[in-house]
């Protein structure tokens, strides 16, 4: 091999490495190949497979047929993904403002160290460990109208009358939906905002409050403007989630009354699995995928 | 909220799974065995939770008597489609599976049973095998399942509350509009402290709503469908006639306080607790009933007569992919034998798959039993390809369809029974 030396004394860039680098450029590749390939297999491969899915007519077993860009095409004429549309922007706009204020909320209360905090940092991260369809049941057997306590509380109390139909109207169940994932994420959001909170330097609190800021101005100043990397991960968190929501609304609404709490992924759900179209799921999952994917990006640049 | 991601991430986890599986499959074939001759088998099985008590007496009895076993699972009726989708989409199906009559010409048309034609043709007692069953496990001349648990929709009356609101507590209703006047005189006797209800329906369930409501329309003459499956007939007076009885009912407050937002699971719970006066209850929970609420049992009618019912429960076959075929057939043939029908269904008082063996040994002990036997063949199964996506499904637009003409708008539903006929012709 004979290597190539230029009037600057540089070696040109088609030339061929010397070996050493060679072998050192094989090594790197040897290290990063089992990411690589648990990243093909479980991430990129997935991907590549939805979106050929959407592609075809895919039945249950059988071979899949050819038909771009049908399943694509059809999603105009789908008035119940068209409605989940708008129904899942409402939810995720109510959720996200409801979310972040309560979360804000609990951390301030439970920010700084003092005798028996740890009890209430533990109580309202508690429903963060209970599973998203397991407080869907609870929430279902709760507000029940037969056999829930929570009617039977209200009326004794006498603040009702006659039992609520918590999941009887439209906006009711969307109103108890909400409470359930305000109840379920609320403790687990301020966890993260706790972190934020607390990396915020002692120091300047001590300066604003020398320089005689008063406790909104700390909050307003210092407090949120600190706390912005944080906040931001915590609503592409919630905007995220909330598009994607799907749990809440298949155990305790089941999308009624009426179709009026069908999210997104229910359709797509639905689609797959009791229309057997698995190639139209397949191209709303896309869809979606896209979606979120730029909205993802703009919130990240807006954000950071 | 990773966990929301679950519904997006299983269509990959589909696509993933069926690819790694390699391509193939297809629905059909006579099924090889690879089991060797002498040694036991064990066989996966499949069911729904509304048929739960059936399957499992059955299996139990089974795997004492037999050397293969059969090892049961069994699913939320709610989620059964669901999964059944995704297993055949993964090729993960059980070697057999039970699957409600109504969905059995979507899954034998998508090529989820296997065929099993000459096997039926070889059983002495083929013509006794329930007509409704066998005809929806049918398609194109070929036979793909067995007639596996009856479940009819009748009428059950509490003959306490009957005698305590002054009703003849021995004779039930012979019309729906005498239904209504048994259900209104109760809800007025004995309603006030708000325990008892005179009636109850699955108002938020597209499933029960068929199941209780249609065998009115048959009674009285008419139809929900065309033979074909393809057109509603729901817009029709046989059908209109019905729904404004029960909307009437509603509207005066007859029905239980959560019929409309009943979604299904529970909406079989409140008669058997002796509140509700009359209602159309599932055939199996006959054998489940309380000892000690005394129960009648009469067919559904028409507003003005006749008798019908929804001749529904469960049909079961071998799955196309399985690997036991011969082993699954066995199990299959031994849950119609005679020893399995008369000594395991008709001693719990559950409705046979055959009706060579209607009259029994037990079902003369209880004449609630040999009337729900004498049902099957007044009865109906419809028949439609898109079924479950149309009538079941909570999103489908049956059930917007019924809860408008129940509780809701009716000038809304010419538009939305066009759009239950898209749904079957989709």
């Amino acid at each position: 091999m004979t290597l190539t030396i230029t009037r600057s004394g540089r070696r040109p860039a088609h030339s061929a490495p010397p070996a050493r680098w060679r072998s050192r450029k094989v090594q790197g590749w040897l290290y990063a190949a089992p990411t690589a390939v648990i990243v093909g297999v479980l991430f990129i491969a997935p991907l590549v497979l939805v979106v050929w899915m959407s592609l075809n007519r895919w039945p249950l077993l059988g071979q899949a047929t050819f038909n771009a860009p049908e399943n694509y095409t059809k999603i105009a004429d789908n008035p119940l993904f068209v409605d989940a549309v708008f129904f899942t922007l409402k939810y995720t706009a109510i959720t996200t403002v409801l979310l972040s204020a309560v979360a804000l909320g609990l951390a301030l209360l439970v920010q700084d160290r003092k005798p028996g905090i740890g009890f209430f940092r533990t109580a309202f991260f508690l429903p963060g460990a209970v599973g998203f369809a397991a407080a869907g049941l609870l929430f279902y057997g709760m507000l029940n109208n037969d056999f829930g306590p929570i009617d039977p509380m209200l009326q004794s109390l006498g603040i009702t009358d006659e039992p609520i139909k918590w999941i009887g109207t439209p906006n009711m169940a969307l109103f108890s939906t909400i409470t359930l994932v305000i109840w379920r994420f609320a403790g687990f959001n301020m966890l993260i905002l706790l972190t934020g909170l607390q990396a915020i330097p002692t120091e300047v609190y001590e300066a604003a409050r020398s320089d005689g800021a008063n406790r909104w101005q700390v909050f307003t100043k210092i407090t949120l403007p600190l706390l912005r990397p944080t906040l931001a991960l915590m609503l592409i968190l919630s905007v995220t989630g909330s598009l994607l929501a799907f749990d809440q609304f298949f155990v305790f609404t089941n999308g009624g009354p009426d179709n009026s709490t069908v999210s997104m992924v229910m359709v797509i759900y639905r689609e797959a699995f009791f229309r057997f179209n698995l190639g139209g799921a397949a191209a709303l999952s896309v869809v979606l995928l896209v979606a979120l994917v730029g909205l993802n990006t703009l919130m990240m640049r807006r954000l950071r | 909220m990773r966990r929301r991601l679950a519904g997006i991430s299983l269509l990959g986890v589909l696509a993933l799974t069926a690819a790694a599986c390699g391509s193939g499959g297809g629905g059909g074939g006579g099924g090889g065995s690879t089991q060797a001759a002498d040694s036991p088998v064990t066989i996966t099985m499949w069911t729904r939770a509304a048929t739960q008590t059936q399957s499992e007496r059955l299996v139990q009895e089974y795997n004492k008597t037999h050397k293969n076993q059969v090892k049961l699972t069994v699913i939320p009726t709610d989620n059964y489609q669901p999964r059944i989708a995704a297993a055949a989409g993964a090729k993960q199906l059980p070697d057999v599976f039970a699957a409600d009559v109504i969905f059995v010409p979507n899954y034998t048309s998508q090529g989820l049973f296997m065929d099993i034609t000459d096997r039926v043709n070889a059983l002495p007692y083929k013509a006794g095998l329930a007509p409704s069953h066998m005809k929806l496990g049918t398609l194109d001349g070929k036979m793909y399942t067995l007639p596996h648990t009856l479940d009819l929709s009748v009428w059950f009356w509490n003959k306490d509350l009957y005698e305590k609101a002054g009703l003849d507590p021995e004779q039930g209703p012979k019309t729906l509009k005498e239904f209504a006047q048994h259900a209104t005189t109760i809800q007025e006797k004995l309603g006030k402290d708000g325990k008892v209800h005179g009636t109850f329906f699955g108002g938020n369930c597209g499933g029960c709503y068929v199941f209780t409501f249609w065998p009115s329309v048959w009674a009285a003459g008419g139809q929900v469908m065309n033979a074909e499956g393809t057109q509603s007939l729901n817009d029709q007076p046989a059908m209109t006639d019905v729904f404004k009885i029960y909307r009437d009912l509603y509207e005066k407050k007859v029905t239980g306080p959560t019929t409309k937002e009943e979604q299904g699971p529970t909406w079989t719970g409140f008669f058997p607790k002796g509140e509700i006066g009359v209602m159309p209850m599932p055939s199996t929970t006959l054998g489940l009933m309380p000892k000690d609420v005394k129960i009648g049992v009469t067919p559904i009618a028409g507003p003005d007569g006749g008798e019908s019912t929804f001749v529904g429960g469960d049909s079961i076959g071998i799955s196309s992919t399985s690997k036991n075929a011969d082993a699954a057939w066995e199990f299959l043939s031994w849950t119609v034998s005679d020893q399995a029908q008369v000594e395991v269904m008709a001693k719990n008082k559950d409705v046979l798959a055959r009706t060579d063996l209607a009259s029994n040994k037990y079902s003369a002990e209880d004449p609630r039993v040999v009337l729900i036997n004498s049902l099957v063949a007044k009865g109906q199964t419809p028949f439609a390809l898109r079924f479950g996506q149309t009538f079941n499904d909570p999103q489908g637009p049956w059930l917007r369809y019924a809860r408008e003409a129940v509780f809701g708008d009716v000038s809304k539903l010419p538009q939305l029974n066009a759009e239950i006929t898209k749904s079957l012709q989709q």
